[in-house]
């Protein structure tokens, strides 16, 4: 048994899980996470990338301190307030929008979660009830509560999944924006490469299951200033240094 | 307007009834309505409404609290269910009747002993629903609580409770008619005053009259409660609900 307890004032965040199994109904215990080790320094995005039933939400649980049945440690910045973006919103039927942000952040101030409001592009629905929301607009709620908090450490599990395209780009983009100007450590978990990479500072790709992190990719070139062309050679790049791994790994999508 | 229209109908067939069975086995309305009147006026009606409506309200009380507190415990917490449900099959199938004289014999003709009995008839139903509410509440809500590190109170008050509302409405709803069939019992048994005593005095004289004042004049409570307090609370709790029909 091991615990995500916050350590240190580096504001890193160095995950070490050394094993990770659940137990199936029959009794077996299968191994679901195996040797991931990785840090991410202050103010960087990472992006977990891996083929669903890898393990990647499991991973984030563990971070967040929702499982602590694991063999590792997991250490975060000493008093990191920790935001997280579940795959569904998650949000609280019985509660506005805006009851739901301020569940979370009774302290928060007005006049910034009006700003947060407005680049989420949900001034308007302040008053609304998760029932009279559509999915993105619920997902976009779920992201304002989890930054309503000003957190140190930000977790987002697939937040733009299911969402067309279009709308996926966008609030890819506000994401960005609101996550850029803070000095605020950001791990993301996708199936998406092409998000990844328009996403990351760095990029982690992780094995099918028992998920161990194949390779990791730097991208130093600033988000702002990455071009179709740097998207589609880091793409390449990643291909290239997984070898045979991305192919197989697209045929193992439902491991 | 409908409701008005099934009070007529229900007056006029009272009229007929009364009729043809005689003003000794089934007084007609106006002479129960005189008597009503009759009792309001010397302060005997409002007193004995008001004795029994506190018992109600205080076994009501006890009895929520108690029951919400224990099915929530009996629905998070495996050994706890284990430990309880026995108890609750006891307690669920024991005939009222029973608790109430033993309640009696072993506390004394006191107040205490009359509203515990009422509360125990009444706990392992909430207990039931309130645990069913506790099983079925969302894990996903609760990870989300504890990864914003909300403190328990937050937790309890704005995650649990809301979704514990559709049962505990139905424990309240059901469990106050349950309650107000008991009080009178334990009133008729125990007590020197209430709606319940003064029925049982009624019934040594056989006299109907009598018997009916007191049993519409409760019923106009009961009535008076439910879409008074009962149904608006239950409107305000389920206003974030779309309207589906």
């Amino acid at each position: 048994m091991s615990d995500a307890h916050p350590v240190g004032d580096s504001g890193r965040l160095e995950v070490r899980i050394i094993r990770k199994a659940f137990a199936a109904v029959s009794g077996e215990r299968a191994d679901v996470l195996r040797d991931v080790t990785f840090c991410l320094d202050r103010g960087l995005i990472g992006v977990l990338v891996g083929p669903s039933g890898c393990g990647k939400t499991t991973m984030l649980r563990i971070i967040a301190g929702l499982d602590s049945d694991y063999q590792g440690t997991v250490q975060r910045p000493a008093a990191g307030r920790l935001g997280m973006v579940f795959q569904e919103p998650r949000l609280l039927p019985w509660r506005t929008v805006e009851e739901n942000v301020r569940l979370v952040a009774p302290s928060a101030d007005p006049a910034k979660l009006a700003t947060l409001f407005q680049v989420l592009e949900l001034a308007h629905h302040r008053a609304h009830y998760p029932g009279e929301l559509s999915l993105g607009l619920a997902r976009r709620v779920a992201l304002a509560r989890a930054l309503a908090i000003t957190p140190d450490i930000l977790l987002l599990d697939e937040p733009f999944v299911s969402l067309d395209e279009a709308l996926a780009a966008r609030l890819r983009e506000e994401l960005v924006s609101l996550v850029d100007n803070r000095t605020l450590t950001t791990l993301m978990v996708t199936h998406d490469v092409e998000e990844a990479v328009r996403l990351a500072d760095r990029v982690l790709l992780l094995s099918a299951r028992p998920g161990r992190i194949l390779v990791e990719v730097p991208i130093p070139t600033p988000r702002s200033a990455r071009t179709e062309g740097d998207i589609a050679s880091i793409k390449a790049e990643i291909a290239r240094q997984l070898g045979g791994a991305v192919a197989t790994t697209s045929t193992e999508r439902q491991c | 307007m409908v409701r008005l229209a099934s009070l007529a109908i229900f007056l006029a067939a009272w009229y007929v009834g009364s009729a043809l069975a005689g003003e000794q086995m089934l007084p007609s309305p106006a002479k129960v309505a005189s008597t009503i009147a009759a009792e309001a006026r010397s302060g005997e009606l409002f007193f004995n409404l008001a004795v029994t409506l506190t018992r109600v309200f205080l076994a009501f009380a006890l009895a929520m609290a108690a029951g919400t507190a224990l099915g929530l415990l009996m629905g998070r917490v495996m050994l706890a269910d284990r430990l309880g449900d026995p108890w609750l099959i006891v307690l669920l199938n024991l005939p009222a009747l029973v608790i109430i004289v033993l309640a009696y014999v072993w506390g004394g003709l006191t107040e205490i002993a009359a509203i515990l009995a009422v509360t125990l008839n009444k706990l392992p139903n909430t207990v039931v629903a309130i645990r069913e509410g506790a099983r079925a509440l969302d894990p996903g809500l609760d990870e989300m609580a504890r990864a914003f590190a909300l403190p328990r109170w937050k937790i309890l008050r704005h995650i649990v409770l809301p979704q514990l509302a559709p049962y505990l409405a139905t424990a309240a709803r059901s469990g106050l008619s349950l309650i107000w069939k008991i009080v009178l019992v334990v009133e008729l048994l125990g007590r020197p005053n209430g709606v319940g005593f003064e029925i049982g005095i009624a019934f040594q004289l056989f006299d109907v009259t009598r018997i009916l004042a007191y049993a519409m004049a409760f019923v106009a409570v009961i009535l008076a409660i439910d879409t008074l307090l009962v149904q608006p609370l239950e409107r305000r709790a389920s206003r974030w609900r779309l309207r589906t029909a």
